[in-house]
């Protein structure tokens, strides 16, 4: 049977086939959905979000410790955060089937940076495979758990965006069955103390050898032979736009690309004239393929900033065949048309904050999430991003540097219980004077709105303790925590007025649900009454979506919006109101 | 060269951009062909510019189309029509909503919406189709059924029976609201015919 799938969930069902039995991540695009989709066959595989990478990894670890097939899911910064026991795992083992699936995000669609996750086996000396379509997908999936037990190692999957939000046809199948073995005591096998972490150490060497071996036999890997002037290496999606703009070249698919399958590189290159490596982000294969003495070409002729697409690699072909490189030119009409970047929903409750913000001068350190939006015009109220938990501890930072302003760090609350309270810790140990704004909306609503360890619920969609931000905030040893309603845009400026003056750490919850997430509405929409506006454009600076302006004229989509309240405070006027029948409707 | 078909969908976050492209893919699979489709998600879909991407035929292999090179094109929204314009072979058919959603970047004053753009898309699109949509979706009980009516038209483009989009429509939307949609979708061919 087949099913037109996406690359996630075609992971999801290839680990479902393998017979897995836990699967445990943390949101990140592009990696979101497979999870979500895993969660579908609950009934054969526990499925739950972790706090942060770092932590799914290790739980899955500790199943595949116990003899269970497992999995956990990740974005590729998402890995830096799992890098610790990534390294050591790597020298453990596993006992089950153990896959960390990661995903890149080349040409960084909502990503921070670009990071090629190969380097990452590379450096932890374990395999990584590369699907090219969800047909892949499903089926790496299960031949990486295989690999995985064979050779007791971990094993990278890496999908990229083009290969995990893409669909195509993937061929379905029954189930097999792995029950976890259970945990076996054996205290020099698991326990890497350094007596026993220099044996691990030689193994790793060993296994890798094994592995290469096992890499050129592998079906993961094929020549696909067609003329010998020119020979292409293509790794992941890179493969279907050579398919697609070199349909006369040999191919050699690398599907399971490090430990470098050796032989099979030297031997597909002898037999072609040419040789050209083709791959997303790092030359990982073509250094290696230059190592091996083997000439080439790859990032002369193929860029290694941003995603690849058939578009450019038409650009190389044409420049290989000495043609004019022209790229595609936009048509005519389309030069000068207003950009619509991603904006803050209408009546998002983050717009409160920032509108409050942005009546003091401070430094704004800010973090990863819907609201990083706020960097943009006309909210223009973050100064820095890092990464996850950053807006914390950057922010501790800055103001222990001695900056004269005062400093302000922001946080969601999912990114709070991802790695928001180690900073906050040293905040509070080592005293700065910072206000640390948590901007909750009881989900993580970025990456399509998943449950997190404050929202009550589970991935299983059972119902859990809901930590709470402003307890966890006290018992880290802030004293001055207090929650505001980011809607009242008065109340907030007056908390933020407060907590800057006060000396010492505070934190301010902010809490108010996406209105996305629970797709509600805060009240009637809203109009603007022409009479009464003086077109000040005060409406105009909190860049909601719904109030739309020709001339500095505002008026409201009453499709879009969804009546939170805050536009009317903006106006001295008092022209933004109910509309008029609705108004006589709430007086009777 | 290739027998591969290429059909782009473009507008905004938020407005049904994924709905129109699982049908749209789901029928071409009904009609027996190959099927690849990339589809935006993440940051980019909190009220930006987003697009689909689906192409079908014997055997296709690169989910992304290249500059001029897509048979057909739907649009939810006039400006992100013209944003992908350059994906469009020439003189093929563009369905586009007379939908006009003023993006933040015009009402912050940062730049204007073309007061001209019903001639841009006129020139643009030789082979154009500029539908009111909205009122198509309104008429068939749901406003938010500008999707299912712009592909309707779009429909009318490409070598699909009538009776197998009503089959992928049923197959990708809740049942109860089937109904609904097909009649959006039909007042769309109409509109295109
Ligand atoms: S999804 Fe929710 S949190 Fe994100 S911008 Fe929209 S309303 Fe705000
Ligand atoms: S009330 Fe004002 S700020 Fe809130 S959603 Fe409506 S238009 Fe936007």
């Amino acid at each position: 049977m087949q099913e037109l799938m996406s690359g996630n969930e075609a992971i999801a069902r290839g680990a479902w086939e393998a017979g897995v039995t836990f699967a445990s991540g943390y949101p990140g695009t592009p990696s979101t959905e497979i999870l979500e989709n895993a969660v579908q066959y609950k009934a054969d595989m526990y499925c739950e979000w972790a706090p942060n990478e770092k932590v799914a990894f290790e739980a899955a670890a500790g199943a595949a410790l116990a003899g269970a097939r497992s999995f956990c899911t990740m974005k590729h910064v998402g890995l830096n955060v799992a890098a610790d026991p990534l390294m050591t795992l790597a020298y453990v083992g596993t006992a089950g089937g153990f896959v960390a699936v990661v995903a890149d995000d080349p040409g960084m669609h909502s990503s921070q940076n670009e990071q090629d996750t190969r380097q990452y086996a590379r450096f932890a000396k374990i395999p990584v495979l590369e699907p090219a379509d969800a047909g892949e997908a499903r089926e790496f999936m299960k031949k990486a758990f295989g690999i995985s037990e064979r050779h007791r190692t971990p094993v990278i999957l890496r999908s990229t965006t083009r290969v995990s939000h893409a669909r195509s046809l993937v061929a379905l199948a029954e189930r097999e069955e792995h029950p976890p073995t259970g945990f076996v005591k054996d205290p020099p096998r698991f326990v890497p103390i350094p007596a026993w972490g220099r044996k691990m150490r030689v193994k790793v060497e060993a296994r890798l050898h094994e592995l290469r071996t096992a890499a050129e036999l592998s079906d993961l890997n094929r020549v696909e032979m067609a003329g010998n002037e020119l020979g292409i290496i293509a790794c992941g999606i890179a493969y279907q736009y050579v398919k697609e703009v070199f349909p006369e070249a040999a191919v050699l698919k690398l599907g399971w690309s490090y430990p470098f399958p050796d032989a099979t590189i030297r031997d597909f290159a002898s037999k072609v004239k040419r040789l050209l490596v083709v791959e997303e982000l790092d030359d990982f294969v073509e250094e290696h393929v230059r190592s091996l003495g083997i000439p080439c070409d790859g990032r002369d002729l193929v860029p290694g900033i941003g995603e690849l697409s058939p578009e450019r690699l038409r650009i190389v072909r044409a420049r290989m065949e000495g043609r004019d490189t022209e790229a595609a030119t936009m048509v005519a009409e389309a030069v000068d048309l207003p950009g619509r970047p991603p904006v803050l929903c209408p009546g998002c409750p983050h717009r409160g904050v920032f509108t409050a913000l942005g009546r003091f001068d401070v430094v704004v350190a800010g973090d990863i999430g819907c609201y990083s939006l706020g960097v943009m015009p006309p909210l223009n109220r973050m100064d820095t991003i890092l990464c996850m938990g950053g807006g914390v501890s950057v922010a501790h930072g800055i103001a222990k540097s001695g900056e004269k302003k005062k400093v302000v760090g922001m946080v969601g609350d999912s990114t709070f219980f991802h790695s928001g309270i180690t900073g906050l810790l040293d905040v509070a140990v080592n005293r700065s004077d910072v206000v640390i704004c948590v901007v909750d909306n009881r989900t993580t609503a970025m990456t399509g709105h998943q449950d997190h360890p404050g929202t009550g619920r589970t991935l299983m969609g059972d119902d859990t303790v809901a930590v709470s931000i402003e307890e966890m905030a006290r018992c880290c040893g802030i004293n001055r925590v207090r929650t505001v309603y980011p809607y009242d845009i008065e109340a907030t400026v007056g908390a933020f007025k407060e907590e800057l003056e006060a000396p010492g750490p505070s934190v301010i919850v902010s809490r108010a649900p996406c209105p996305l997430a629970r797709k509600m509405t805060l009240g009637k929409p809203l109009k603007v009454v022409a009479e009464k506006c003086r077109k000040c454009g005060a409406c105009l600076r909190i860049g909601c979506p719904a109030i739309e302006a020709a001339d500095r004229r505002p008026s409201i989509n009453t499709n879009a919006c969804v009546g939170c309240g805050i536009c009317p405070q903006m106006c001295k006027f008092d022209a933004i109101r109910l509309d008029q029948e609705e108004e006589e409707r709430a007086l009777t | 060269m290739s027998e591969t078909s290429s059909v782009i969908l473009a507008g905004v976050g938020g407005q049904g951009i994924l709905l129109a492209s699982n049908i749209l893919s789901r029928a071409a699979l009904l009609a027996g062909h190959d099927v690849k489709t990339n589809e935006v998600h993440g940051m980019a879909q909190r009220g930006g510019s987003v697009v689909a991407e689906i192409r079908y035929g014997e055997k296709v292999h690169s989910p992304l189309i290249e500059p001029f090179a897509a048979c057909a094109l739907g649009s939810l929204e006039q400006i992100e029509a013209l944003r992908y314009a350059h994906v469009l072979a020439p003189g093929a058919l563009a369905v586009v909503s007379r939908m006009r959603l003023v993006p933040t970047t015009v009402s912050s004053g940062a730049a204007k919406y073309p007061d001209d753009i019903g001639e841009r898309l006129a020139r643009a699109f030789p082979n154009l189709r500029h539908i009111d949509a909205a009122a198509a979706a309104e008429k068939a009980g749901n406003p938010r059924a500008n999707n299912l009516v712009v592909l309707g038209a779009l429909s009318m483009g490409l070598d699909f029976p009538e009776a197998l989009w009503e089959k992928a429509i049923a197959e990708c939307v809740k049942a109860k609201f089937v109904d609904m949609n097909v009649v959006a979708f039909s007042l769309g061919r109409r509109l295109a015919s």
